[in-house]
Parts: structure tokens; C-alpha cells; sequence
């Protein structure tokens, strides 16, 4: 097999057989996708939540993960926002012509590894590959089909007034990851990507039969962003105070020197969870004792729009010396293409 | 420096602060900040917010993009549409929108040569890369920008470059100052018993005065008898200069202080002041919202004529019709704050602005679009 692919690779003739079974294949095995079928045929019932998304971060690799894995943590953990199970998983590559194979190799243990430890099978894919500039090197799409078992289930318009907001963990690392190993420059020693899948946190919760109005992962945009969705599809106002949501001090630290907020970093390996504030203690027990979840904490509450606490849709951030301002979403990204 | 910056954002600190401010805040006071940075860092410290309900924050022509005058931007646009010209700006004054919508990005977009630069030094590259092109440096903002200007300008002349030149559309601060204590500025669009009631006090810019010193301000509290104070930009240090601006208002004794002695100097930095003073002289200057100051702008001084851009060019400043609805002037000009106008927030958002004051990151009205509640 030669180094590089060529557009051969993506033809559907030999090469693109052989690219398949050698470097895709082996490294997903399960008997679905050995199937080699045009479709995967699934069994599963009850309630489905299905997502999809497409990768296009660059750098590929960087600081505690790449492309590969980021691909499989994102659409599990968008499964999961659900209250639902992730069990199978499709992708589909777009590769640029002249692209390393050792690179795409590299990409691919990465899924298998990813989607091993998450206990979801890639079960259907395809392979494109392109002429030179039509994409940047590789682009990922993967699509994630999970089984619901929240009842009722969480959702972005769930937040009542009177819940408490929690956080399973430091915010802004993945967007500072990318960002500084994009730059090219190491800003601090201890900044790396958070990508991970937590959909078993998430399960705990929801097996644990804790009352969860909302789950979402604070990707684009950051915390700062999410709150503001939810704040929206609630209609319900969310404070939270500056001074308990966690944030890594190299995060801190560098996102100050290059003039990035990091509530308004990307995370890949954090869920924001409201609950009601009776369940708040419980919930963060339970957050904190599963994976990926050890530095959980309570950053707000959800509060009736009035006068006084502010309009529907608005988030309120109470800053460290006791004032309060509007945490509004960006104009636009501050970084672009970090998943 | 980070200690520090943790000592500046102490909670205590700032409680103890804003107990001062309380004591001496009976009577309605109204400060103005001429600075956008300052804008930003009181909206984003909370501060704002906590502030008595008898204090009134202006925010005045501090934000370079926002005093930036109607005709400059519009001669600014026409001269992108000129052929073998390269215009080179700070990224803020792309989206400012002229009289009929019109902008540096959207002239861009049309096929206009326009980068943006982090310093005008880097124009200097451009010419010197294509001799056929003339390279226009938008020379915009205050007392902190133009000593770079001038010493691009002289760099400029060493290398004996004859394709570049400066739109010079610099302002002077202290002009500005003196113009709305003389004489206080009116519209007819805002009665003068409901908010335009006058400055009580001046929070005078941190990065500008770096340059300038203190002496310049002295006349604020000589001759009009406000106080003013130098501020830096963490919580502390506003708190610090509120507390001082109404303790000198209680104790009849306005002065003009520095709180910010870890970076301004009383005497300021005479050497970029030396290299402004070689370039440039004191000219009229327009103001968006104050219109034509005497002496409050900066020229070329005839010895380096072949770098201004309007003379070079052939062009002149040309009266713009105003922004139909558009209350930036009053804004700047402290007679209103921004959500008094009646396009804010409703046809004029970050998304879409339709005046300077909602386009830079630090104008007054985006501070209270994203920071206000």
C-alpha cells in the first residue's frame, strides 16, 4: 500500500477495498461492520436518540486527543444529553488527496480505542477521498444512535426555576488545547484537551433515579454559550457566580495572555446537569465518584425572570467582587473550527 | 503581576472600597470615563452594578473608533474604491458603517485592498512589497496609538518610501475634556432637565495618560473645579479613583490625582511625546457627537507633507449626512446613556450596528449590549 492516498483510495474499486478492510475493518471489529453490507442492520427498541455531527478541528492531533477520538467523544457524549444510552456509531471520512496513511492508521486507532472504552460499535461507514484543497487533510463525520432510558427526559427547555446548575469539571481546557497547539507554542505545561466521553456519569445519574431536568455539553461556544441556550429554551434566568466555576489555572493563565474568556472555551469532556436543589447534593455525589467527573461542582441556580432578576433568556454572572453582569453569547466564535 | 492582580480583584478589598463610595455618595453624582478600556472593565468587574443608585456612569469620547467623525469614515471608504491604493487599519474600524451602511469590509468584499494590521510598522512591509500601489495607514484613537504612527512615519522617511502615507485623523484627549466642560454640549433630541445635566467628575484614561502624564489634565479642576483622577483597570483600582473623585467633591477640594502610579508617570513619557512632536502638530479636529474642536487633533507638520494622505490623494472631508436615528453623538457627548436611543438593541445590535458606539469591542453602547441587564 502506497504512503499517501490517492484519489484511487476513495474510487470504490481495489484500493478503496483494501484501504477498508486493512485500515478500518481490523481496528473497529464487530461482526456488524464485518458484514460489509450497504446498511448495518441494528437490533434496539424503545425510545432512539440520534445524533450527528461532523469534525473539522485543526490541528488533527493535539494535546490529549485528535480527531479520532474527538469524533467518537462527541457524538457519544451528544447521544447521552439525552438520558440515553449510546450504542452504535457510524462515520464517514473525507480525506485530502495526498494525505499520510501512517496519519489516517493513527486516526483510526484512536476511534476503535475510543469507541472500545465507550462501549459503542462503529457499525456502518464510508470513505471519500478528495482532490487536493477541496478539504484540509480529514474530515470526520460520525453519526451516534443511543437508547433512551431517562423517563421524562432531559432536555434543553427543562430548567425550573429553583434548580440548582452544576458543572462535572474544570471548563476550557479543549478550546486552550487547540488553540495553543495551533499557535504552535506550549503557553503552559498542563493544558490538554478534556475530550473524553461521559456518558457514564450521565448514566449514573439517570440509573440512580436522580430527578435531571437538563444535560448538555458546553462544546462551541463554552459554558458561557450553552447556559445562554438553555437560559433561552427554558425562558427561565440563570445566574451563576464567577468565582465557583472551576477553571485550571494554566487555562487561566494563558487564555488571559492571549485575550480569550475561558467561559467561552470549547469543552469535549464536561456536562453541565440541572437538577432540583434538593437533588443537587445527591447529584454531585454520584458526578464526582464516576469518571471524569472527580471535580464536579455547583456554579448557580436557576431563577423566575422578574424585574429584578432579569428577563427571560438572560444569564447573570456574579462577579468576584459581588457585582453582577449579563454573560452574553458571542457575536461569533472566538476560535474557529476547534471540533 | 498575577499577585498583584489577585490583590486588585480582592473582594475585600473592593467591599471596603465601595463602603467609601457609599459614605460620600448622598448627593446625585455623575462621572464620565473617557476610555474604553475602562468602559469594559467596569461593566465586566460587576462594578456597574454595585454602584449607589445616586452615581451615574457616562461614557465619553474614549473609544478611538467611536469619536472617529462621520466625514473621516467616509473618506476613509471612497478612498478604498480608488484604485492602486492599499489601505491598512485596525480590525475595529472595518465594520464601522457609514451614512448610507456602507463599510471597510463590505468595500473589501467588493475587491478593495484592505488588511488589517496589529501595528502601522507593518505598512511599511506592504510598500515596501509593491512599490505600484500607494499604502494608507487609517490613523485613528488617541494620545496611546499616535506616537507609533509618528515613528512609523519617520522610519518611513529613513527608508525613503514615497508610497505611503497616513489618513491623520488622530484626536488629542485633554481638547476634548476642556470642550465639554466650556461649553456643555446640547442636542435637540434630549431635554436638558432629564439627563444632560452636566460631569461631576472625570475617571481620566489609564493607557493615554501613560503618554501625556498628569500636569495635562490640571486645568479640569483649576479652572472648572472637578475632580479627575487617573484610574487603572482592575476593580481596585476604579473603586479606589470613585471613592477619591466623591471624597474631593465632599470635601470641596477637586484636584487632579494619579491612582494609577504603577504605570503613569507625572510627567508622562516625554520621549514619545519628542517623536509625536517631530511629526505632527496641533490641528482642528473633528469629533463624532462634539463636532469641530479647536486645536484637538493632530496634522502633519509641513516638513513631512508628503506622508498626509488627503493632500497626497486629493482628497478633503466632506459633511456626511447623519446616521438617520442614531444617537452615538449624545452618547459620547454624555448626554445620554445608551439605552435611551431608540435604535438600541432593536435595529442596532453587535449583530447589526448601525453606529460606531455598538461596533467596537469597547464602545459604549456594545458594553451595555453585552454587559448590561
Amino acid at each position: 500500500m502506497n504512503d499517501i492516498l490517492l484519489l484511487d483510495h476513495g474510487s470504490g474499486g481495489k484500493a478503496s477495498h483494501r484501504l477498508i478492510n486493512e485500515v478500518f475493518v481490523s481496528r473497529f471489529s464487530n461482526p456488524v461492520l464485518a458484514g460489509l453490507n450497504d446498511a448495518a442492520r441494528l437490533e434496539i427498541s424503545g425510545p432512539l436518540a440520534m445524533s450527528t455531527d461532523s469534525y473539522t478541528v485543526d490541528p488533527i492531533f493535539f494535546p490529549g486527543g485528535d480527531i479520532g477520538s474527538l469524533a467518537v467523544h462527541g457524538t457519544v457524549n451528544d447521544v447521552a444529553m439525552l438520558g440515553a444510552e449510546p450504542l452504535f456509531i457510524s462515520c464517514g471520512f473525507i480525506i485530502e488527496e495526498g494525505f499520510a496513511l501512517n496519519q489516517l492508521i493513527r486516526i483510526a486507532d484512536s476511534m476503535a480505542l475510543a469507541a472500545r472504552s465507550a462501549g459503542v460499535s462503529i457499525v456502518t461507514g464510508d470513505t471519500k477521498v478528495v482532490p487536493k484543497g477541496a478539504v484540509d487533510k480529514v474530515f470526520i463525520n460520525t453519526t451516534g444512535l443511543g437508547r433512551i432510558i431517562a423517563e421524562p427526559m432531559p432536555h434543553g427547555g427543562g430548567a425550573k426555576a429553583g434548580d440548582a446548575v452544576l458543572i462535572s469539571g474544570p471548563v476550557g481546557d479543549h478550546g486552550l488545547a487547540v488553540m495553543s497547539s495551533r499557535a504552535g507554542i506550549m503557553l503552559a505545561a498542563d493544558v490538554k484537551s478534556d475530550s473524553a466521553a461521559i456518558h457514564e456519569m450521565v448514566l449514573n445519574l439517570i440509573r440512580a433515579e436522580v430527578e435531571v431536568h437538563v444535560l448538555r455539553d458546553p462544546t462551541r461556544g463554552g459554558l458561557a454559550t450553552t447556559l445562554n441556550e438553555i437560559a433561552g429554551q427554558s425562558q427561565v434566568v440563570i445566574e451563576v457566580e464567577q468565582a465557583g466555576i472551576p477553571v485550571r489555572s494554566g487555562v487561566a493563565q494563558a487564555a488571559s495572555v492571549l485575550g480569550l474568556d475561558p467561559l467561552y472555551l470549547a469543552c469535549e469532556g464536561r456536562v453541565i446537569v440541572i437538577v432540583p436543589e434538593q437533588a443537587a447534593g445527591r447529584a454531585l455525589e454520584i458526578m464526582r465518584s464516576s469518571p471524569h467527573g472527580g471535580q464536579a461542582c455547583r456554579i448557580g441556580s436557576v431563577l423566575a425572570p422578574d424585574p429584578d432578576s432579569g428577563r427571560p433568556g438572560q444569564v447573570l454572572l456574579q462577579t468576584p467582587i459581588g457585582g453582577k453582569r449579563l454573560l452574553s453569547m458571542l457575536e461569533g466564535e472566538q476560535l474557529p473550527r476547534i471540533c | 503581576m498575577l499577585n498583584l492582580k489577585g490583590k486588585l480583584n480582592d473582594p475585600e478589598l473592593c467591599g471596603r472600597l465601595l463602603e467609601r463610595i457609599r459614605k460620600s455618595a448622598e448627593r446625585p453624582f455623575r462621572f464620565m470615563e473617557v476610555c474604553g478600556t475602562h468602559t469594559v472593565a467596569l461593566f465586566r468587574s460587576g462594578i456597574v452594578s454595585m454602584l449607589p443608585k445616586t452615581m451615574t456612569h457616562l461614557s465619553g469620547p474614549g473609544c478611538p473608533v467611536c469619536v472617529t467623525h462621520d466625514s473621516e469614515i467616509a473618506a476613509a471608504i471612497a478612498l478604498a474604491g480608488q484604485d492602486n491604493v492599499h489601505l491598512a487599519t485596525f480590525g475595529d474600524l472595518m465594520r464601522v458603517p457609514g451614512p448610507k451602511g456602507e463599510s471597510l469590509k463590505k468595500a473589501k468584499a467588493a475587491g478593495a485592498r484592505i488588511d488589517v494590521v496589529y501595528s502601522p510598522l507593518e505598512c511599511l512591509e506592504l510598500a515596501g512589497a509593491d512599490k505600484s500601489v500607494e499604502v494608507v495607514f487609517i490613523g485613528v484613537g488617541f494620545e496611546t496609538t499616535s506616537p507609533a504612527v509618528a515613528a512609523t512615519v519617520l522610519e518611513a522617511k529613513r527608508r525613503g518610501l514615497k508610497n505611503f502615507s497616513v489618513l491623520c485623523f488622530h484626536k488629542l484627549v485633554p481638547p476634548a475634556l476642556r470642550a465639554l466642560l466650556a461649553a456643555p454640549p446640547v442636542s435637540p433630541r434630549v431635554k436638558s432637565d432629564s439627563e444632560g445635566a452636566g460631569i461631576d467628575g472625570f475617571l481620566l484614561p489609564g493607557h493615554v495618560s501613560t503618554i501625556l502624564g498628569v500636569e495635562a489634565y490640571d486645568f479640569i479642576a483649576a479652572q472648572y473645579g472637578k475632580p479627575a483622577v487617573v484610574a487603572g483597570f482592575e476593580p481596585a483600582d476604579l473603586l479606589q479613583a470613585l471613592a477619591q473623585l466623591l471624597e474631593m467633591r465632599k470635601n470641596g477640594t477637586p484636584q487632579v490625582r494619579n491612582e494609577y502610579v504603577r504605570a503613569v508617570h507625572r510627567q508622562g513619557n516625554p520621549k514619545a511625546r519628542e517623536i509625536l512632536n517631530q511629526v505632527f502638530e496641533v490641528g482642528n479636529a473633528r469629533w463624532r457627537g462634539l463636532g469641530l474642536i479647536p486645536e484637538s487633533g493632530l496634522q502633519f507638520r509641513p516638513e513631512f507633507a508628503e506622508y498626509d494622505a488627503l493632500a497626497k490623494l486629493g482628497l478633503s472631508l466632506k459633511d456626511t449626512p447623519p446616521i438617520p436615528g442614531c444617537m452615538c453623538g449624545e452618547a459620547l457627548a454624555g448626554l445620554i446613556q445608551p439605552p435611551r436611543c431608540p435604535l438600541f438593541g432593536k435595529r442596532c445590535t453587535p449583530q447589526n450596528p448601525v453606529g460606531p458606539c455598538m461596533v467596537s469591542t469597547e464602545g459604549s453602547c456594545a458594553a451595555y449590549y453585552n454587559y448590561g441587564f
